[in-house]
């Protein structure tokens, strides 16, 4: 098997000219990210909707390697694959959203073809615009080369730690602006609700504070049974200090 | 030689306009989500043709804070529809009008 296909690569590399190879290759991770955003779009399960992002990705990943910044191509299966789908999966399974969907249902009449008819104008446009006129200025390098002999890290890195400098440290702002925002909304509202319950919980908490309560010594009881080595000596040497700083 | 720049541009519309279509007709707000990030994936594609043809290093550095912003969207997104689904068991794009005046 491994010869077979030792062989085989090597008969591709000797007599197939390298502009084939890439165009084999742009082909068919052209049709992998196309089918899988495809997918994305009419996959009923939100499950399938990630996997075949995740298929997207990888193709996206690989055309990035083949023109020749295989640091952003790891980049992005780290990143994407590796945590933002993960993520996903992890928000479709925490709620339990794994039914599928109606597709059929269409709520809004005329929505889809509206849809499908805006987007074809614009992609259209784009097209034809990028044939008739020039977007680009043409200005070579403006913020340092892309190609060199230093190795495509050393170059992304020289650049974002001088000429990006400040976008960089804005973005690691907007990182803590984002954590600081998912935690305040992922925090449950305080439940408040009934005064007689509140109370009752805040006398249960307040209960093992206390040594002199019969709540203590079961408390310590389940210390000793959860680790059994020095749990005594530590849970007297607090009381201790208990007594200590109550006498002082 | 490498493939001309045009049919990666092209590639990168197509996959746009995928992602734009799957925000506009699905009405599950984690596929819209994912639609999202479709497109950012084209717009990084064509960031990183560019850098080639012009042989800039810019049009990396921009997919390097574009995945971030990625990032940092999907957190807070996600963190939005959990929230949501506390309060209500669906999460149809049709359904949240709770901010309707």
């Amino acid at each position: 098997m491994g010869a077979t296909l030792g062989v085989v690569l090597m008969a591709v590399t000797t007599y197939v000219h390298p502009s084939w190879v890439d165009v084999g290759v742009f082909s068919v991770s052209a049709a992998i990210v196309l089918s899988g955003a495809i997918g994305v779009v009419v996959a009923r399960n939100p499950v399938h909707s990630a996997l075949m992002l995740v298929m997207t990705l990888f193709g996206i990943a690989v055309l990035f390697v083949l023109q020749r910044d295989p640091f952003l191509a790891a980049v992005q299966v780290i990143v994407y694959a590796g945590a933002i789908v993960v993520l996903f999966l992890f928000v479709i399974m925490f709620l339990g959203v794994d039914r599928e969907e109606n597709i059929a249902l269409e709520p809004l009449r005329g929505q889809r073809p509206l849809a499908v008819g805006l987007v074809a104008l614009g992609v259209t446009g784009i097209l034809l615009l990028g044939q008739v006129s020039k977007w680009t200025t043409g200005a070579p390098h403006v913020s340092g080369l892309a190609s060199g002999p230093q190795s495509n890290v050393y170059l992304l890195g020289k650049s974002v730690y001088t000429t990006y400098l400040f976008p960089f440290e804005a973005t690691a702002a907007l990182l803590i602006i984002a954590v600081v925002g998912a935690v305040v909304l992922a925090r449950r509202p305080p439940v408040a609700v009934n005064p007689g319950a509140s109370e009752q919980a805040g006398s249960e908490q307040a209960q093992p504070a206390d040594p002199s309560e019969p709540g203590a010594g079961s408390e310590a009881e389940a210390v000793v049974e959860i680790d059994a080595t020095g749990a005594i000596e530590v849970s007297e040497s607090v009381e201790a200090g208990h007594t200590e700083e109550g006498g002082t | 030689m490498t493939i001309n720049a045009d049919w990666y541009l092209a590639l990168s519309a197509v996959l746009f306009a995928i992602g734009a279509l799957g925000v506009l007709v699905r009405r599950n707000v984690l596929v819209m989500f994912m639609c999202v990030e479709l497109m950012l994936n084209a717009a990084n594609l064509s960031f990183v043709t560019f850098a080639r043809v012009l042989n800039d290093i810019g049009g990396q550095v921009l997919v390097f804070f574009v995945l971030v912003v990625a990032a940092a969207e999907v957190v807070v997104g996600l963190g939005i529809v959990v929230a949501i689904f506390r309060r209500r068991s669906n999460a149809t794009a049709d359904d949240l009008h709770l901010m309707k005046g």
